[in-house]
């Protein structure tokens, strides 16, 4: 079962790390040539893809120079026992990462209380989804500085204006899987709730509850993801200078592509963790639960 | 005289619908008396399940006039008079057999050891003591509706609705299942309401069989069981038994009839 499933996906990640290497080849190229060419020396085509896959700022880094850049500002930094200095990507990606933490809460804490607003409740059932929809179609780029100026503007500085990108980014698939799924139950469910005379908060914690819970992890998942993007969207716009978000701007300032590549990779990592880990607790649970066979 | 357990005099109900209002009952009357067990039989659409849930006050009848023990079937509800026993066993796939059973007494407020004891000595009726644990996905699907009669049985109601319970399940099974539920019955003294398209097992468990047609759905006989209470399953191959099947039969085509 596991060397069945490993070896599809080395064989995609080896043809993946291959086109890599080969667009880093023809990208830089031309960078070699030319400085070749100003100092009027021949190069064997040895020595050309040798140097593309060495540049300080290359146009596409090789995937090794960005391992050896992730493993510098992390791995390596903790050796040295600066694992929170300034260079260190754990520093930025603990920056980004409690902002994100606070974002997904919070869109999270909002996004089931809207959820249980509608379903319970015919007025918000009405009004409230247009909204929700409507805050979405708004591209987080234009809005992400406006939040982050008025709240700048009334002192509100820090963590909570990223996380509240963040929370406006990952409250919607919540509210869009949690209203799925507390409303899940079907008619003879609830028929027979009803023959019990069983009052509305019965049915929703008996009930309505429980028949969500697949569904929520579901939504958690891609509210956890856009809760990242959200973050690092909302160190953007500031000029910040902590998290990975700022990480991406300096290099991208600065030209330090293997820089920004790095920032990009820890960010994809975090992601894919948290995102794990929100699946391993899904399956925990379902499987207290007794949901999961 | 006693009281009739479910008294209906003349009950009507319009269902107004996109396409113009349904006349699911008409002019329906009908008592029951306190240990009887009633089914219900006749062509898809005649308002058996209407009737049911009329019963358990899930619809409320547009004309004439319901009384269950005395009272409406709202308050009856309220009184817990009924279990309600539907096609599917609609267990929740979260809750062990015994905590499904559990559900309507946790509801109703029964104190931790009244529940357990209840959920012990239904599980024991339905003849799945040992299975308490387990969880739905891993009983078969008699299995699945016997608990759920059990869990229609623990809050001790004395009347049992049930709309074609063993409607998905195949012969054999629901032979066994109906032997069972004969015994349960005679032991347990319940009133029963049983909806079934069977007319052999319609025959086999009731005292008494109402015949109904459709458009609008209403009830063109009832036939009273003049078999004997104890039934072992071959009694369904004596005569008596076969000329009222026969009586039944005629019934529901002289129901049909008014079709065309
Ligand atoms: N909620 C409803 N809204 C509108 N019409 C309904 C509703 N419930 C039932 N009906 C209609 O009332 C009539 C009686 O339906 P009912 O479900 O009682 O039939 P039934 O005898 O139980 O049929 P079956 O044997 O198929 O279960 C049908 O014509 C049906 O379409
Ligand atoms: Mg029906």
């Amino acid at each position: 079962m596991m060397t069945r499933s490993v070896l599809p996906i080395l064989t995609v990640v080896m043809a993946i790390v291959a086109l890599w290497y080969g667009g880093a080849v023809l990208m830089n190229k031309r960078w070699t040539m030319d400085q070749a060419a100003r100092a009027g020396v021949e190069l064997s085509l040895a020595e050309v893809v040798a140097d593309t896959l060495s540049q300080d700022r290359p146009k596409l880094p090789a995937p090794h120079q960005v391992i050896t850049e992730l493993w510098n500002t992390t791995g390596a930094k903790v050796l040295e026992g600066r694992a929170f200095s300034k260079r260190s990507l754990i520093f930025h990606g603990w920056i980004t990462l409690s902002a994100t933490l606070l974002g997904f809460a919070i869109g999270t804490g909002l996004g089931i209380a809207l959820a249980v607003g509608i379903v319970h409740n015919r007025a918000m059932d009405m009004s409230v989804m247009p909204w929700a929809i409507a805050s979405q179609t708004i591209p987080i780029l234009a809005i992400a500085p406006m939040i982050i100026v008025v709240l700048n503007s009334i002192g509100v500085q820090g963590l909570l204006p990223k996380a509240i990108i963040s929370a406006y980014l990952s409250f919607f698939p919540v509210v869009v899987g949690m209203v799925k799924g507390l409303r899940s139950p079907d008619a003879m469910q609830l028929d027979l709730m009803r023959t019990y005379s069983a009052s509305g908060t019965q049915v929703f914690s008996m009930l309505r509850l429980p028949s969500s819970m697949p569904y929520l992890f579901t939504s958690l998942k891609v509210g956890m993801a856009a809760s990242l993007v959200g973050a690092i969207v909302g160190e953007l716009p500031t000029g910040a200078i902590r998290g990975l978000g700022a990480r991406l701007l300096a290099g991208s300032y600065y030209g330090q592509t293997v820089q920004i590549w790095s920032a990009l990779f820890a960010a994809a990592i975090l992601a894919a963790t948290l995102v794990g880990l929100i699946g391993l607790i899904q399956r925990i649970t379902l499987k207290r639960m007794g949901m999961a066979r | 005289m006693k009281t009739p357990v479910i008294k209906a005099d003349h009950l009507d109900l319009v269902f107004q619908t996109n396409d113009g209002p349904v006349q699911a009952l008409s002019d329906v009357s009908l008592d029951v008396e306190k240990g009887d067990f009633v089914s219900f039989i006749g062509p898809s659409g005649c308002g058996k399940t209407t009737f049911l849930r009329c019963v358990a006050a899930l619809e409320h009848p547009t004309g004439g006039t319901l009384r269950v023990n005395g009272m409406t079937p709202d308050m009856a509800r309220q009184e817990r008079s009924y279990g309600y026993v539907f096609q599917a066993a609609g267990l929740y796939p979260w809750r062990t057999i015994a905590r499904n059973i559990r559900l309507p007494l946790e509801i109703m407020g029964f104190s931790k050891a009244e529940q357990e004891t209840r959920v012990q000595k239904v599980l024991e009726l339905v003849d799945l003591a040992g299975f308490g644990n387990k969880y739905p996905w891993q009983l078969s699907g008699g299995m699945q509706q016997r608990a759920s009669i059990a869990r229609a049985l623990a809050f001790d109601a004395d009347i049992l609705l049930m709309d074609e319970p063993f409607g998905a399940l195949d012969e054999i099974v629901r032979d066994h299942l109906n032997e069972q539920l004969l015994e349960l019955w005679a032991r347990t003294q319940k009133t029963c309401l049983f909806v079934t398209h069977s007319i052999p097992e319609a025959v086999y468990l009731s005292t008494k069989i109402v015949v109904m047609s459709p458009r609008p759905g209403r009830i063109t006989d009832v036939i009273d069981n003049t078999l004997p209470r104890a039934r072992p399953l071959d009694i369904r191959d004596t005569p008596e038994f076969l000329e009222i099947a026969h009586r039944v039969r005629e019934g529901l085509r002289a129901g049909h009839a008014y079709d065309d």
